[in-house]
Order: structure tokens, then sequence, then C-alpha cells
């Protein structure tokens, strides 16, 4: 079973939705005991990083913890977002810090929101690319972006009128898209069908 | 590098997809959640829902109805129609839509787009404008409201800029003269806001030939074209579109 961690920020539904249409045992929840027997863990997200954080505190702690177990576990987007030390989304917000690095505005002089399709290109082995083609399309809709200071992760980017973004991240079993997979059509599915995979994976003994 | 984004559109009237001509005239277009469902698989870069209608009287169902849509479509999804406040968008964002779409009520009281982007973020927060010639003010654009039938002052160039400050991510620019004729897109309207605002502009209303697309995308400066006629009659399919924007230099994701 994977759980949606539901933590009243964002489009908890399009999640639930596309997970479903792979055939994904899903759950949304927010309890405790939902979240420690999950084989793997997703933490969706739409907004502003102060409110989600806000939003989050309570299970903060009990994330930070079952990510450290080695338990499978995806950000998206704003989700993704909040993995990372910092973020300077109007303010200053201490986040999870689960990945060394923090979010900042995308510089002006372009087009902000980064709004829709762009292409993705992963550094090698990222597994939640694993079997497709190089340089699909995902869709972003953001503002702000994540730069990664963590010598442990792998990262995937897109470009963006001149700006190199990170758009995915993966250090061990933590994965994090800045795009919205359940959002990206037959691509975007793909790499939730690959996330389930690492979750059935991670949960047979070796 | 960014693509530019094709847009079906379904203007919705009792559980139906509907189209018109300059926003009257109205006849059948299909099923939403059937129509829907079939855009995502073929390759739409997003769908936008219009509750054309807005509905007071059955804002339950409307509801139930983008939750059905959106069970079935796997790109980003937009719903507008009716609504008026924060709490309505968090509504539908719960109910399956990725962003919502503001128009008379943003005229009638501009704070709702700050709210709407300070609790949900701007990327989900467009604003609709439905825009007329005016000839009496050497032919600029003026913003109407409810549905098309009530005219304002507002220049829309200058409400667009306003917006995007309040914290609208994006504008959807309908031209009311041009909807529904499929005789293009008005690309002077379209550019004199693209040029304005910082934020995405999606262009409405005229979609007919290729050609039309092509245009409102390049000299129009569109970050996207909505269409509706052109789509739901079969006249092209999405690959069609897409296929033929690229084969002239287009960004676009095939």
């Amino acid at each position: 079973m994977l759980v949606i961690i539901d933590y009243g920020v964002g489009n908890v539904r399009s999640v639930t939705n596309a997970f479903r249409h792979i055939g994904a045992d899903i759950v949304v929840s927010c309890r405790t005991e939902d979240i420690e027997q999950a084989s793997g863990l997703i933490l969706p997200g739409v907004g502003a990083s102060g409110y989600a954080m806000e939003r989050v505190a309570p299970i903060a702690e009990l994330i930070c913890r079952q990510a450290r177990t080695g338990k499978p576990f995806l950000g998206i987007c704003l989700g993704y977002q909040i993995l990372f030390e910092m973020s300077y989304e109007l303010g200053e917000y201490q986040c999870l810090g689960l990945i060394g690095g923090s979010v900042i505005p995308i510089p002006p002089g372009r087009t902000i929101p980064h709004m829709g399709w762009n292409k993705v290109i992963p550094a090698a082995g990222m597994r939640l690319f694993a079997g497709m083609e190089q340089g699909k399309h995902f869709a972003f809709a953001h503002s702000f972006y994540a730069r990664v200071e963590d010598p442990a992760a792998s990262i995937a980017t897109t470009e963006y009128e001149g700006l190199s973004l990170t758009a995915a991240v993966e250090k061990g079993n933590i994965f994090g898209v800045q795009f919205h997979p359940e959002k990206s059509g037959n691509d975007g599915l793909a790499v939730l069908r690959n996330f389930v995979g690492i979750c059935q994976e991670a949960k047979q003994p070796c | 590098m960014l693509t530019k984004r094709i847009i079906p559109c379904l203007d919705v009237k009792d559980n139906r997809v509907v189209k018109g001509v300059n926003f009257v005239n109205l006849r059948d277009a299909g099923d939403p959640v059937e129509l829907g469902s079939r855009y995502s698989a073929e390759g739409a870069d997003e769908l936008v829902f219009l509750d054309i209608t807005a509905t007071i009287r059955s804002r339950k169902t409307i509801v139930e109805l983008v939750e059905k849509v959106a069970a079935n479509v796997f790109i980003p999804f937009t719903v507008g129609g009716g609504i008026s406040s924060a709490d309505q968008i968090g509504l539908l964002l719960r109910s399956g839509a990725d962003k919502c779409s503001i128009n008379t009520a943003a005229v009638n009281n501009p704070d709702v787009l700050r709210e709407s982007a300070e609790r949900f973020g701007a990327q989900c927060v467009v604003l609709a404008i439905d825009a007329r010639k005016d000839l009496t003010r050497n032919g600029k654009w003026v913003v109407c409201v409810k549905a098309g039938t009530e005219r304002t002052d507002i220049d829309a160039v200058e409400w667009a800029v306003r917006a995007e400050k309040l914290g609208a991510g994006e504008i959807l620019l309908t031209s009311m003269d041009a909807d529904g004729t499929q005789a293009g897109y008005d690309i002077e309207l379209t550019r004199a806001v693209a040029e304005a605002v910082h934020i995405p502009v999606i262009a409405s209303g005229g979609a007919g030939t290729l050609d039309s697309l092509y245009d409102v995308l390049d000299k129009g400066k569109a970050s996207a074209v909505l269409a509706a006629s052109i789509f739901h009659y079969g006249t092209y399919t999405i690959d069609q579109t897409k296929q033929f924007l690229a084969g002239k230099g287009v960004p676009v994701r095939l």
C-alpha cells in the first residue's frame, strides 16, 4: 500500500486519480499508522512553501523519520520543494532538509510562472525515468525552483529561457519532481509506474 | 525549451458541451467526460472546462461533473465559470481542477485574485478576460462580464497588467468579436496583452484554419491557444494541429 500524505495543501485528488489509473494500491491519509505501514509515501502539494510548511509541521518529524528508514518517498511540485533545507518563497522558511539545497525564485526577465510542457533530461541511471526515451516532456507550473547542493543527489534538468532548472532529484530512497507527473500524460504516468515499481522492490527482502 | 500549448475548451451547459458564435446560438458538441478523456489521450496539452451558465443554482452539479471529468484527464485541467471566491477555488481544486479561472468576480472584487494566489499559489489563478473592441475608444478593447452580456469601461490591457500585480498567474484572453466565427484570433488584442504582462497569455476566440493558430502564437505572442469548434466537430485533430505547427518551427510536444 502506498500512502499519499494529505496535509491539506493542494491537488490530492489529481495525484490519487493518476495512481488509481495505473492500478496502484493507494490510500490518502495523514494518520501516523497509515504512514508507518506504507510501502511508499507520496507528498503532493500546490501553493506557497510557507503555508505548506505550516500545514506539514505537525507531521514533519514523522515524515523525516519515515524517509530515513529507507522507504521510497516521492515529493511532487511543492511537496518536492519542501524536501530541501530552506525556501525563500515569500519569506524564509526552514523545510524538511532531506536533500541539501534551497528553493529560490526563477530570476525575472522571462515569463513567470514557468507554465506548460518542457523537455526533461535526467542524469544517467535515475530510476524514475527508467525505460523511457531521453527528452520527454512533462507539465510544469511553478515560479520558484530548487538549487540542489547535495553531492549525493542525481538531478534531471530542463531548460527555460536560458536557465537550467532542476526538474527532478533522486537521493537514495528520496525522489522529487518539480513537474506534475499526474498531469503529464502517458510519460507522467510512466514515472509514477516506475515509482510504484521502486516501492515494490524495496518491500521485498533481499 | 518550453513548448506552446494547444488547449481544447469545453463550454459546458446543462452537463453538455456546447459551442456558439459570438457567445450566442449554442449547439451541442458532446459529453464533457468523454471529450475530456479523449483530448487528454490524444495529446492535448491542457483542458479548459467553462461552466458558461455560471450556475449559481446548481454549483453542486458542476463540482460533481468536474470530478467526473478530472478522473480521466491526465493533463492540466482548468475550471471556470461563476467562480466568486477563494473558498470556491479551494473546493474545485480538491475536486480535481489544477487551475481555476475567474472573470466577473475579479472585476467586481479584484482582491479575490490576491487572496486566491496567496492561498493556492499564482500558478493556479487564471484571470479570464472577455474583451470586445470598442470603436468609440480608438478601437481599444473593453472588458465584458457576466458571460459577455455586460460591457464595462475597463480597458482590457490595463486590466491584465493590474491582475498580474494582484497575483494572477495566467491570462485566458477571449476576443468576443472573434469567438466562434472560425475567422482567426484577434492577433492585435493578444499581442497587446502579451507584451504588457510577464505571465503567460492563452489566446482564445476565433480558431479556424491551422494558420490562424500559428499566427496568434507567432505574431500574437501567445503562450498557448485555446480552441473549441475545430476540435469538437473534428475539423482537425490535436495531432494534425501539432504536426502542422511543428512544421512551421513552433516548439510543441508531439
